[in-house]
């Protein structure tokens, strides 16, 4: 006996499931994430330039936010110097944000792109942002 | 060739170490006492094996037909698009060992081409070889090898070290069975003309004369004449079965090993008077005289048509239903190739005890009934008189055949028969019985005298089992239903658990059956004296009530 | 040699990936090409094998009843076990397929003091199976947010319970971890127990160690050398999208962790992993023990040449007549 009735089935369990995917995002917008810097802050900045170079902060920002948590709350030492030599303050909302005003267009875009959930707001309040 | 004189103590020197060389530069060692001997051209007669030729398995040079190598790669291909088993089989292990040490004759030798998994793969290297693209490209590297007569005689010797029990499958995560991959390796090398005598020959009386014995119909009715002559000694009870009667109800088919030997002899006596005391309507047959099929293992087409002879005997007969006695891999065929064969038999009827009522729904395609089935029926219904006093000399202990435990699944039956018909009963441990039951090591046609090592190596498991509950419990008699482990278990047991006798469950029945009119009893049916009597006992015990 | 040989083709594969895009600058053919070549071959070779398989029939209705059968009303049957029905049948392949139950079973069996054999529970085969498939898939399902652009339902769930330890940022997912040890128990037990070692082939340490590849590549890029996930999931959307890109800044760590991805899902249909699709397909499994009960039909039966009553009479008559076995013809006098 050759039960092909139960053999198409599972083959097309198998598709279904291997091809996920690619059905799964018709009809869906792809919006390849962009970040924007259009904040009053960092428009009046005369060198745009974050704390430290961009590629570093692309890949490594979340590290960086963790180190810095660390280092303020349990040891109560605020003061970064960054590669350049320069001072800043640990801080999220007094430093990362003064400039990154713009949580929504800035942080989110791409976190959600990638389905990241960062646990910055569980402890510090989210910024409520005008809507435009 | 020697006689077979190692010592229990040399045998149990058992090296577990595998050898420095890789397996597949391992040639096999061919050596006495572990292999059968050729099937002759003249013992096989009228059964048309291939390429039947002189050849000797201690040579070099086996005398392979010509074009062996083609033979051998044709019956492949052809199996595996007749066989799903075979084929996805070939394809998914993944060698885990979870199959290694489950092998009784890898316990027994420590021999790592007995290791089901390697088994396997003897063959599974040709057909990747073969078969597959990446073994045809990559080679040794894929775990593929050539074809060349050293890999046919390492085929043939560790598929006749192998009896299909199937222990490996219940292990495999897969549900691998080597049995089915040794079936298919025994037939390949049956193309070759390598069939061993002990297979072949009682495969040829089987064809021309109804049973592996070669009994003639004569021969088959004087020999039960002899047991009826015993019954009526031990119980002044004269019985008159039937043969080859046209019109009967039930026709009973046993393994011929019942009828010859001990200590078949006395199960088959326990039948012809639990039947005689039922007054049942049933008849022998002389023609279909084998429940057994040594068939089964050369080849598949050998098996179907040793089995023609069932339900055509019993369509010719007109019977309602035919039972079955008490046999190992007659049951695995009964219960799961049989009714595929020949079947299905719809001149018959769907099997109904004609003393309980009871319609064995189960069977109702092939019309087949078990014994144990039939009896445990009768038991639980309180329809026989039992006094299992009679078996108090008896300490019981219970071997699950390979066969009825893997490929049927009968266990409770035969136990609750067991329980009713003796007082003491102690199983094996745990991981040694049902479905975990260790085999004889003379199953599938391999209970040949010139084999001897192999096969006390083999069933040393089992008998260490036994064993235990022999030191423990005293056990000294070891029940089962089967007609090889009767015959095979015997000398097993006294090689490695002197002090045990081997007993079939229907002469344990018989033991305790109490017949209308009988004399007082004063031996069982072996001619031993009976214990102390102790106060009658009636039928069915503390399930008599719940009739 | 059966272990170095696949170790180091596993080595090739990743100085193959350096050299093809660090030197040779060939993104395109490591990014797109080769991971669609490669789920081309998983999903056709997988549904060819599949197939081939179905195109050959169970003949005969054989599973491995490993407990009691139907038989008598008040004989309890092992419905799971021995089952005579197709939801037994579904209930026996969904204990082997999601929990490993016959490897459940597994005990070790050994010759003690040179005189018995002992049996003993033997459950770290099971533990460090079931660990690593059920590891390596969530690995895989968690691997959906890099393929799709909204999450599917389950992400959240997943993510929450893989990174419950809440240890360091990114929060650990113990799946990763686990799967890796277990791979390497898979490996180490192939080493060190010796029966195991001598069945081993090449093609059993390849997987493990491509897997093991994988694995660490995989740990790698999250934990310690960070890559751009967004430049990531930019070239991943763009292949489920069919419109693959090349974005700058991916480091040739993601290729080597795609390239052994690649190869592990072209090599699958080609080797012992077909074993997924295959446990579906075991006869001794998801058949029904109840071929007395109800007629299987093999396909390919024929007939064979057999000895009938009528020509066994005829050689045997005279003799069943003196023993007074009834016979169809009277014997010519």
């Amino acid at each position: 006996m050759y039960n092909s009735g139960k053999v198409i089935m599972g083959i097309i369990i198998f598709l279904l499931f291997v091809a996920f995917p690619f059905y799964y995002n018709i009809g869906r917008v792809i919006a390849t994430p962009d970040p924007s810097l259009d904040t009053p802050v960092i428009n009046e900045l005369v060198e745009k330039k974050c704390v430290e170079p961009r590629e570093f902060m692309r890949v490594e920002h979340m590290t960086m936010l963790n180190d810095w948590k660390d280092s303020a709350i349990r040891d109560g030492r605020r003061a970064y110097i960054n590669t350049e030599g320069k001072l800043f303050e640990k801080s999220l909302q007094n430093t990362c944000m003064r400039c990154h005003s713009n949580k929504e267009r800035f942080c989110n875009e791409c976190h959600t792109y990638v389905a990241v959930k960062p646990y910055c707001w569980t402890c510090h309040i989210e910024p409520k942002e005008k809507k435009l | 060739m020697g006689k077979f004189i190692k010592k229990p103590n040399d045998l149990m020197q058992i090296d577990y170490k595998s050898p420095q060389t890789d397996w597949m530069d391992t040639p096999a060692d061919i050596r006495e006492h572990m292999y059968l001997h050729p099937t002759k051209a003249k013992e096989l007669g009228a059964v048309d094996f291939p390429n039947i030729h002189e050849w000797k398995p201690a040579d070099k040079n086996w005398n392979l037909p010509e074009n062996w190598k083609e033979i051998v790669l044709n019956g492949i291909k052809e199996r595996l698009q007749k066989y799903r088993s075979f084929h996805v089989f070939m394809d998914i292990c993944v060698r885990c060992g979870a199959c290694a040490d489950k092998c009784h004759f890898y316990l027994g030798t420590g021999d790592p081409k007995n290791m089901p998994v390697l088994r396997a793969e003897l063959l599974r290297s040709v057909y990747r070889k073969y078969f597959t693209t990446g073994g045809k490209i990559f080679g040794k590297a894929a775990g593929a090898r050539e074809l060349t007569d050293d890999v046919i005689r390492e085929l043939w010797f560790y598929y006749y070290q192998c009896t299909e029990c199937r222990r490996c499958s219940v292990f495999c995560p897969y549900g691998i069975d080597q049995a089915e991959i040794t079936i298919i390796g025994r037939e390949l090398t049956n193309l070759l003309g390598l069939q061993p005598g002990w297979i072949g020959g009682p495969v040829a009386n089987c064809f021309m004369k109804g049973n592996h014995l070669g009994l003639e119909p004569h021969t088959i009715k004087s020999n039960i004449e002899f047991m009826l002559d015993d019954i009526e000694t031990i119980t002044g009870i004269k019985i008159e079965p039937t043969f080859n009667r046209k019109g009967a109800e039930i026709l009973f088919i046993t393994p011929s090993g019942d009828l010859f030997g001990m200590p078949g002899v006395y199960t088959a006596m326990g039948y012809l008077m639990l039947f005689h005391e039922l007054g049942l309507d049933y008849t022998w047959s002389t023609y279909a005289s084998e429940g057994g099929n040594f068939g089964f293992f050369t080849s598949n087409e050998m098996a179907k048509r040793l089995y023609s002879k069932i339900y055509s005997e019993a369509k010719r007969l007109g019977v309602k239903w035919i039972l079955g006695g008490e046999c190992g891999h007659m049951w695995r065929l009964w219960h799961q190739y049989q009714n595929t064969w020949w079947g299905p038999p719809d001149f018959m009827e769907a099997p109904v005890s004609p003393i309980t009522g009871t319609r064995f729904e189960h069977a109702s395609s092939a019309k087949v009934v078990h014994i144990a089935e039939f009896t445990a029926d009768l038991i639980k219904h309180g329809r026989l008189k039992l006094d299992p006093s009679r078996n108090d000399h008896l300490k019981v202990t219970w071997h699950d055949s390979c066969n009825t435990s893997r490929g049927m699944g009968i266990f409770e039956e035969p136990r609750y028969a067991l329980k009713n018909v003796c007082n003491h009963f102690y199983e094996m441990p745990e991981n040694t019985i049902r479905e975990k039951t260790f085999c004889c090591g003379s199953g599938s046609g391999i209970n040949a005298s010139e084999n001897m090592e192999l096969r006390m190596r083999g069933g040393l498991p089992r008998a260490n089992a036994v064993k235990h509950v022999h030191d423990i419990h005293g056990v000294n008699t070891l029940a089962n239903m089967c007609a090889i482990d009767r015959a095979s278990l015997q000398p097993l047991v006294d090689y490695w658990v002197p002090g045990v006798q081997v007993a079939g469950l229907h002469e344990l029945v018989a033991n305790a059956l109490v017949m209308k009119g009988e004399k007082e009893r004063t031996t069982d049916l072996r001619g031993e004296p009976l214990p102390q009597k102790s106060a009658q006992k009636s039928g069915g015990k503390e399930d008599a009530k719940d009739v | 040699m059966k272990i170095l040989f696949p170790f180091f083709m596993v080595i090739a594969l990743i100085l193959l990936v350096i050299a093809g895009v660090s030197g040779a600058k060939m993104h395109f053919l490591f990014g797109v090409v080769i991971p669609y070549a490669a789920l081309f071959l998983f999903v056709i070779g997988v549904i060819y094998r599949v197939t081939k398989w179905a195109k050959s029939p169970s003949p005969f209705c054989i599973p491995t009843t490993c407990g009691q059968q139907k038989s008598l009303p008040w004989i309890k049957q092992n419905k799971l076990e021995n089952p005579s029905s197709t939801a037994g049948v579904i209930g026996r392949m969904a204990l082997d397929v999601l929990l490993f139950r016959s490897l459940f079973r597994n005990q070790k069996g050994e010759l003690r003091d040179g005189s018995r054999f002992i049996y003993g529970s033997d459950k770290w085969l099971w533990l460090a199976g079931i660990v690593f498939h059920y590891t390596f898939l969530i690995v895989l399902l968690r691997h959906i947010r890099f393929f799709t652009q909204t999450e599917p339902f389950y992400l959240h769930f997943l993510e929450t319970f893989d990174g419950f330890l809440e240890i360091g940022i990114p929060k650990l997912f113990m799946t990763g971890a686990i799967l890796l040890a277990a791979a390497a128990y898979l490996l180490l037990r192939r080493f060190y127990i010796p029966q195991v070692r001598y069945i081993s082939l090449p093609a059993d340490y390849f997987p493990l160690f491509l897997i093991i590849g994988i694995a660490t590549t995989g740990i790698l890029m999250r934990y310690f050398l960070k890559t751009d996930i967004v430049a990531v999931k930019e070239l991943t959307m763009g292949l489920v999208t069919f419109a693959p890109v090349i974005p700058d800044g991916i480091g040739a760590l993601f290729y080597i962790h795609l390239f052994l991805v690649s190869a592990l899902f072209a090599y699958f249909p080609f080797s012992k992993l077909v074993h997924m699709g295959g446990i579906f397909m075991s006869p001794t499994r998801n058949m029904t023990g109840n071929s007395r009960e109800f007629y299987h039909a093999n396909p390919w039966n024929y007939p064979v040449k057999v000895h009938t009553y009528e020509e066994y009479e005829e050689e045997f008559r005279d003799k069943m007549k003196m023993a007074e076995i009834p016979v169809e013809k009277e014997p010519i006098k």
